[in-house]
């Protein structure tokens, strides 16, 4: 079946999906656009939490046709995604044919990162990363809502996401420190 | 007992940013938090194919025929391999004896074993290829622990055994039996005013990282394999898939793919000959990922124990004696069994003075899963029995359970029951009162929002299973000791290149070695190591391949140490070349060239007084230096095979932790409030990290006391291989860490550093544990704890 639906700002289009295909699926394998991990495919760990509409689902729950017509915002969209929501302006979205054609790039200064896509990487929140894209996606819907979130809104928001390597305390100083740095701005 | 030793100082680089000791921020951060950084499974190429393993049913069986003709000619699929096909006469590997087989042949050892592969061109045409192949079984009886490994008519799990351990054990089902005795235990238990004895348990825990094991094989035109791979060390996998697939090494190119945690879990071979098998048959690129199902047959985990304990002491609380039995369930093949129980057993003590010890320890064959490393490899298991037995001791004299280990602690000079001196600072004592004396937490937090109970604070959180009635608190301590390094004598060397030239007038160090960076954070300490020995702001580090000298493991918490060791002394042979260089060009401009100590700073050419001499770029002009170095440590030797006497160690590590827990004694469920940690690390070569590893390595313990176990049934099968069924702590489960770095340098070790990974991990699941003992007058000897086990019921 083909399947028709808004990534990251941009319309995209997937052919012959098998029925069975998750929106995990899709978005890794189809679409170019790896950074929704696949940790357990149960729904278990986050490690694929996508926005939906903007609400966050894990993409291997949900089946590829459900997505028809919706929009989606994954890891790859979190820094536009969240300049749009803090300036109000359209962001260039993602490419489709620089996803499809997607290679590792070094980082540089050029790289642009949301507020808590910062503070991951300033607080050590980051070890081996596999949890990470799931957890910035989560962590950013939670800030939308609750600006100033306390430790147990926190822990609340972020106990769907499973983290094996920091013992969360690092991810805890990465929101607050999201928080702290929006509230200044504000 | 305030040993104050300062941190090796550091000339060399001090003016440098961004060196050693300031928490710089990762390389690879970045590209974690976009989504762009490449793990193995986001591993993608042109025509590429999609492999699955097909897995045994049974944990013992007969495999009578093998049928893949309707697997074969499903649409899609490109070839299926079983034993038969395998390219030469080397069938097995293995880490330290060779006794897995690359596909099943005739025998299933254990469940989920491997028996036959398929390529195909989507992930679930070869899903359901492999559901068509016709295997017919004929179970066995299976061996599940010490009394049916070592019946009379027990079956062997591996008959005609020639390893180099099979003439020593007890029973060819036993892999490895190192007994230590030291003094004599029996004279002592004679001075002995009380006599405590435990038996306790420990399950089997699963390393549970979240990044599936996969990899990506291409085959090459020169009939090689290029294989893109999550593991640990990518040489002792070359070791191990070069000579199956009948390639020279130099023939199977392997590059680090991005990992996803490891633990100990990539240490094995899982899908790595698997994928070069079909690529090299098929001729196209094939890819292959563990879904967590898989993921739980695909690796070892750790080796669920019984451990018998004797201690004695006399009333003013000095430990007589420790006598010890401790057997480990290696399951079906060896894995690094061996190794676990030299840990085991030489750890088995704990960090006491104790001179007068009868120790055992033992690994079996079963059909239950193989279980190998994972993190605290072998001193977990002993730990949780050594600090149950302090905390009945105390009670039995009397004593607070703190005091009594600070007047039993070991420190430098200690002697451990192999005869080994402890011969750098061993500050278990002030360890223990450091954790002691942190603040504590305030009680009944779940009142403290005023008025109403948030039950987030509470035992059973969001299902509101109390508002405080039944609560109790209790407060538990441990500390242990881990060894840092592969021990027993292995030549436990590392490599490291190092390339300094001027790009665009600036000078910029490149680093090259194999280190598996599995999210440890040695890519932050290499290029930290390399600004501070080189005297540079820029330092690129080059993807880890086989293209250069092997790093050894990422594992016994011995990276930092050993490679790191390796890119230091790779940067000083890097600097003598540019000091030597700068004294052929420069020599007669100044006379400090010959006369003064040199340093790199900032790009230049330093005299000690901090006067420059001339900068990088014009001492290197067009010039590239590029070395390639190996570096040891000092060397161990093995354990006697009868008095477990040997200096086995190269360094060992010291954390202690305090647990509060809130315990709903009607349900049996356990809050942990806190679990504070302090741990010596000789040198924190970056403090954040340092950090992250030690509340990390504590959380896993915190798994293992309340949470993880995965479940086996009495036919020896995996009951719970999910992410539904075997839990790991979330951040609700997780509770604030503090941690107190202490720094008291090893002057044995690259800038006094010591290893820090596992040692958080030991003393975490007993402290818990014993919290959990005192809210409750429950005995628990056995981990991890369930809530049938506080109820009664």
């Amino acid at each position: 079946m083909r399947v028709t639906f808004t990534v990251n700002g941009r319309r995209q289009e997937a052919d012959d999906v098998w029925e069975g295909e998750s929106l995990l699926y899709v978005l890794r394998e189809r679409m170019g656009l790896p950074g929704s991990k696949n940790a357990c495919e149960q729904g278990e760990c986050g490690s694929c939490t996508v926005r939906l509409d903007g609400v966050p689902v894990c993409a291997c729950l949900v089946a590829a046709g459900q997505v028809q017509d919706r929009e989606v915002v994954t890891v790859e969209g979190l820094a536009d995604f969240a300049k749009e929501r803090d300036t109000g302006a359209a962001g260039p979205g993602t490419d489709p044919g620089a996803a499809q054609r997607w290679q590792p790039r070094p980082a540089g200064p050029a790289t642009e990162l949301s507020p808590v896509q910062q503070a991951f990487v300033d607080a050590g929140a980051v070890q081996c990363g596999f949890c990470t894209p799931g957890l910035l996606v989560a962590a950013d819907e939670l800030l939308e809502r609750n600006a100033q979130p306390t430790d147990a809104d926190i822990r609340e928001a972020l106990s769907g996401n499973l983290c094996r390597c920091t013992g969360y305390e690092k991810i805890l100083d990465a929101v607050r420190l999201a928080a702290a740095r929006t509230g200044t701005e504000a | 007992m305030g040993v104050t030793r300062t941190p090796t100082p550091t000339t060399q680089g001090s003016e440098t940013t961004g060196g050693i000791g300031e928490s710089t921020l990762r390389p690879d951060g970045v590209l974690k938090t976009t989504g762009e950084f490449a793990y193995a499974s986001d591993l993608w190429h042109e025509d590429m194919l999609w492999g699955h393993t097909l897995r045994s049913p049974h944990a013992h069986a007969e495999i009578v025929s093998l049928d893949v003709s309707r697997a074969l000619a499903q649409p899609g699929v490109y070839a299926v391999l079983t034993y038969d096909d395998l390219p030469t006469d080397v069938r097995h590997y293995g880490l330290e004896i060779q006794d897995t087989p690359v596909l099943a042949h005739g025998r299933v050892r254990h469940h989920g074993e491997p028996v036959a592969l398929v390529a195909a061109d989507h992930p679930e045409t070869a899903r359901r290829a492999a559901a068509k192949i016709r295997v017919e079984y004929r179970q066995l009886p299976v061996v599940v622990d010490e009394a049916t490994a070592t019946a009379p008519d027990a079956p062997l799990i591996h008959e005609g055994r020639t390893d180099h351990h099979s003439g020593h054990v007890p029973h060819p089902n036993v892999v490895h039996r190192q007994p230590i005795v030291r003094g004599d235990a029996d004279a002592a238990a004679r001075r002995a005013d009380v006599i405590v004895t435990g038996d306790y348990e420990v399950g089997m825990q699963d390393q549970a990282f979240l990044g599936p094991e996969s990899g990506l094989a291409v085959p090459a035109e020169d009939g090689g394999v290029d294989l893109y791979i999550a593991t640990q060390w990518l040489h002792a996998d070359l070791r191990q898939i070069a000579p199956v697939l009948g390639l020279p090494e130099e023939k199977v190119r392997m590059t680090l793919s991005g990992v996803g945690g490891a633990f100990g879990g990539r240490e094995d071979l899982s899908m790595q000959i698997h994928a070069c098998l079909l690529a090299l048959r098929t001729g196209k690129p094939v890819k292959m990922v563990y879904n967590r199902f898989e993921s739980f047959f695909g690796h070892v985990h750790r080796h669920p124990a019984t451990l018998h304990y004797e201690h004695g002491a006399t009333r003013d609380g000095k430990i007589t004696h420790m006598r010890c039995r401790i057997v480990l369930d290696g399951g079906a093949y060896a894995s690094s069994s061996p190794a676990v129980v030299g840990n085991a057993s030489s750890l088995s003590a704990g960090p006491y003075v104790i001179d007068d010890v009868d120790i055992e320890a033992l690994a079996l064959y079963t059909n239950n899963p193989p279980c190998g490393a994972m993190r605290g490899f072998g001193a977990v298991q002993a730990c949780f029995a050594y600090e149950a037995q302090m905390d009945k001791l105390a009670a039995a004299l009397g004593m607070d359970p703190v005091e009594f280990r600070r007047l039993n602690a070991m420190s430098q000079g200690a002697v451990m029951p192999t005869g080994q001196v402890v011969d750098s600072p061993a500050p278990v004592a002030e360890l223990l009162r450091r954790v002691k004396a942190m603040p504590m937490p305030p009680e009944r937090e779940w009142e403290s929002a005023g008025g109403g109970v948030d039950v987030r604070a509470l035992p059973g959180g969001l299902s509101n299973t109390t508002h405080g009635e039944g609560v109790v608190r209790g407060v538990g301590y441990a500390v242990g000791i881990k060894n840092v390094g592969f021990s027993e004598g292995f030549d436990d060397y590392s490599t490291a290149r190092v390339r300094l030239e001027v790009i665009a007038g600036e000078p910029v160090a490149t680093v090259h070695t194999a280190m598996a960076e599995v999210g440890q954070g040695g890519v932050t300490v290499h290029a930290q190591i390399a600004r501070t020995e080189l005297g540079v702001t820029q330092v690129t580090i080059d993807p880890a391949d086989t293209r250069v000298g092997s790093a050894g493991s990422t594992s016994a918490s011995r990276q930092t140490y050993v490679t790191g060791g390796a890119v230091r002394h790779t940067c000083q042979a890097v600097r003598e070349r540019v000091l030597e260089l700068g004294r052929a060009k420069l020599g007669t401009h100044h006379p400090a060239w010959a006369t003064a100590e040199l340093l790199l700073e900032s790009g230049k050419v330093v005299t000690d007084d901090g006067e420059v001499l001339a900068g990088l770029a014009e001492v290197l002009g067009d010039e590239a230096i590029d070395i390639e170095r190996e570096w040891r440590h000092r060397p161990t030797e093995p354990f006697d095979l009868r008095t477990g006497q040997g200096r086995g160690h190269v360094q060992y590590s010291f954390a202690a932790h305090r647990a509060v827990v809130d315990v709903d004694t009607e349900l049996g469920l356990v809050k942990v409030v806190e679990l504070a940690c302090a741990q010596d690390v000789g040198k924190a070569l970056n403090p954040l990290s340092v950090v992250g590893q030690i509340q990390g390595g504590t959380t896993q313990g915190l798994g293992l006391a309340v949470m993880e176990e995965i479940l086996v049934s009495d036919r020896a099968t995996v009951r719970n291989p999910s992410f539904t069924d075997y839990l790991i702590p979330t951040i609700l489960d997780t509770p604030p860490i503090p941690v107190d770095v202490l720094e008291l340098a090893d002057d044995h070790a690259p800038y006094g550093l010591r290893g820090v990974g596992e040692a958080p991990t030991l003393s975490s699941t007993p402290a818990v544990v014993a919290a959990i003992r005192a809210a409750t007058g429950l005995a628990l000897r056995r981990v991890p704890v369930r809530p049938e086990n506080l109820t009664g019921t």
